[in-house]
């Protein structure tokens, strides 16, 4: 086919990973080498390191890729990621399989590549612009673009050493987003910045998938593949686990990682009731910030406008004890009780709850009478254990909720102990 | 747009097998990312000090002070019937580019592991780079050896024509070292601390201090030109300030050189696959 722009066959990378003493053969063996099998100097290093332990990083991967696809890379740390992204990009060869790609292509596996803290940020454009890949020319024409979109006009000739992080990975970004390859490799990038730059990067991001250019984005950001792609691959342990659209693969993802399946009720329309459920559904996502949450999908019908009625939910864990309670009071929304079908989501922080089973409760209520509709039907979902030195002794998380918290060392007296001793 | 063009190019990448090729071509492909590495050096190498560029002209002239008072007037080592601080200073010349760029280019992937495991580009853009920035030190100061011959009331002869081809000769001599030292020291980080000694004990064996005339001439000789400097340093001298030629050093220096700079390029085109996921 020939609008295929990157083809993947049966890709493998071999990494030794040999204990570290025996990682580097020391400079004495090469010598010795040198002196006894002079052509065994120039074979591979990899060839000399038989013994250690070997790791396939990638192995028998194989995919396409059309031209004006963004497809969207994901996996667990250490699933491959970036070792097939460098393989793309040609920092690293492969140990074995092929790959073809068609047009011309940028990498953009860090951002400010080659930026040196001693010049200025006008130099750096040209020194980084250079070594993505850009013509002297190129730079020329884009220059003006390149610094209103770092927005950093004021600072242009200060030494980017007296730059805020912010700034510089402002510049940095606004290079790169302004490489315009017909073939797009791109790395965690987005991950810079403020909010606002990254909403920036995203829609640079969107604007090339737009223009028709081929983008293959590697990412933890689950959410941006969602916004971005047209195509996901799910790599794990080095294989493709799952090709397919991006909503399948967060699915099958969440699945993989928190072993949370959807869960979805639909209830029947009963006219007796002035308001009810039509559908309520939970969806497990990854927030914006990389946290892990729950949407609360609801679908109700009103039939006779109630103002004071409010659609509460409640999360119990298995003692019964409630968690978390919310319910649309802070929805300032005139319309959400006139008559018609209405759709409400409720996004729920369940990064804070602590390991274990929760059961939904969900209802329409108003202080001080009987419920509207307050079905009987429990949404569950389940909190993945994480492995812990606790699970390993069969607890479970101590606390109701899981509140993230941060141990920070401060130092090691060694004389004061001594003295407490003697 | 650059973009909307029919596609064109096609690249193709698999495990490498076999010989590997210099790949010329893309090395002119990326003319302007080594042109931009070698601007990047000469840019930075002074900020931040107060003498800056000034730098390049005292390192030649206080080392040729030293040398005189200590090898000139109290060893009296004898210097072809020239003044002893210009004998001294027109070796020196070649000696700091090669002990400059010899050390940068040994150090070049490493310093520069960074650009290696993040961008591609031909790896040999790298050393080449680090030899391009100690040109602009060379130039400058050799403008004090002008100053130092006109001082002393020696003018150049016809010879000094050869002097371009004497500094070419000294960079090919340095990138054919610098790559087995920077290939090497990828892997083994021990070369980097074997680069300044190396540098040190080189210049023992290099006629700066003194002239080639004190190896007896014959079988010595020859042995000496195995030095690839000895030559061209006493090359220096005769198209500079009309010492000795250095006649049959050069030929036994070139083919030394050129036995190194292809084994070297061989080396490094064959480990430069491993660099990013070694260095």
């Amino acid at each position: 086919m020939s609008d295929i722009v990157v083809e993947v066959e049966n890709l493998g990378k071999l990494y030794h990973i040999g204990k570290v003493q025996e990682r580097y053969m020391t400079l004495r063996d090469t010598i010795a080498t040198a002196f006894m099998k002079p052509s065994k100097l120039f074979r591979s290093f990899q060839l000399t390191h038989q013994d250690g332990e070997t790791l396939w990083a990638l192995k028998d991967v194989s995919f396409n890729v059309r031209s004006g696809e963004v497809v969207g890379i994901v996996g667990r740390n250490g699933a491959g990621k970036s070792t097939l992204l460098k393989i793309l990009s040609r920092i690293t060869e492969p140990t074995n399989g092929r790959v073809v790609i068609r047009g011309r292509v940028g990498s953009l596996l860090e951002v400010g590549t080659g930026f040196h803290p001693e010049l200025t940020g006008r130099e750096n454009i040209y020194l980084n612009g250079a070594i993505l890949g850009m013509k002297r020319r190129e730079i020329d024409c884009k220059f003006d673009e390149i610094v209103s979109f770092a927005e950093i006009e004021k600072f242009i000739d200060t030494p980017i050493k007296h730059y805020s992080s912010g700034m510089y990975v402002r510049l940095a970004f606004a290079v790169a987003a302004h490489l315009e390859p017909e073939i797009l490799l791109v790395d965690e990038v987005l991950a810079v910045g403020d909010s606002a730059f990254q909403k920036k990067c995203l829609g640079r991001m969107e604007d090339a998938a737009r223009e028709g250019r081929t983008v293959l984005f590697v990412s933890h950001n689950i959410q941006a593949v969602r916004t971005l792609c047209s195509k996901g691959i799910l790599l794990d342990q080095g294989k493709i686990s799952l090709e397919g659209t991006p909503s399948q693969i967060i699915d099958y993802y969440m699945m993989q990682n928190f072993g949370l399946p959807k869960i979805r009720e639909t209830f029947p329309l009963d006219s007796a009731l002035r308001i009810q459920f039509l559908s309520v559904e939970l969806v497990p996502t990854i927030s914006e910030e990389g946290h892990e949450i729950y949407l609360f999908k609801c679908e109700y019908l009103v039939r006779k406008e109630l103002e004071s009625v409010l659609l509460c939910v409640d999360i119990r864990n298995t003692a019964d004890v409630s968690v978390f309670y919310s319910n649309d009071e802070s929805l300032n929304e005139s319309r959400k009780r006139k008559l018609g079908i209405h759709n409400i989501t409720l996004t729920i922080p369940s990064y804070l709850f602590a390991p274990g089973e929760y059961f939904v409760a969900f209802g329409f209520w108003e202080p001080g009478h009987p419920p509207e509709h307050f079905p009987q039907v429990r949404l569950t979902f389940r909190r993945q254990e994480p492995k812990t030195r606790l699970t390993a002794h069969g607890i479970s998380w101590p606390s109701v909720i899981y509140m993230p918290s941060t141990w920070h060392y401060v130092e090691c007296n060694a004389s004061s102990i001594k003295e407490s001793i003697t | 747009m650059e973009y909307s063009r029919p596609l064109t190019s096609e690249i193709v990448i698999e495990p490498s097998k076999g010989w590997v090729s210099l790949k010329l071509g893309e090395l002119w492909q990326y003319r302007e990312m080594l042109f931009f590495l070698i601007w990047r050096d000469v840019k930075v190498r002074y900020k931040q000090t107060v003498l800056g560029i000034a730098w390049a002209v005292f390192q030649p002239l206080l080392t040729m002070v030293i040398f005189s008072v200590i090898l000139g007037q109290l060893a009296k080592l004898p210097s072809e019937g020239i003044p002893y601080p210009v004998f001294c200073y027109v070796a020196l010349l070649p000696w700091q580019l090669f002990s400059g760029s010899l050390t940068r280019v040994g150090n070049s992937l490493v310093g520069n592991a960074n650009l290696l495991t993040k961008v591609y580009f031909p790896r040999l853009i790298i050393p080449l780079s680090a030899i391009g920035g100690g040109m602009v030190d060379f130039g400058i100061s050799f403008l004090v050896l002008f100053g130092l011959m006109a001082y002393y009331g020696i003018g150049p002869t016809w010879a000094i024509l050869w002097l371009p081809f004497l500094v070419l000769f000294i960079l090919i001599t340095v990138l054919a070292i610098g790559l087995w030292l920077a290939a090497l020291n990828v892997q083994y980080r021990d070369v980097q601390y074997m680069i300044p000694f190396l540098v040190q004990a080189w210049m023992f064996v290099s006629p700066v201090a003194y002239s080639t005339e004190l190896i007896p001439k014959g079988i010595w000789r020859v042995l000496y030109g195995l030095n690839p400097l000895a030559g061209v340093i006493q090359g220096f001298r005769w198209a500079l300030i009309g010492g000795y030629p250095p006649d049959e050093l050069m030929a036994v220096s070139a083919a030394v050189v050129g036995v190194l700079l292809l084994s070297g390029l061989f080396y490094f085109k064959r480990m430069e696959k491993t660099f990013a996921d070694v260095v």
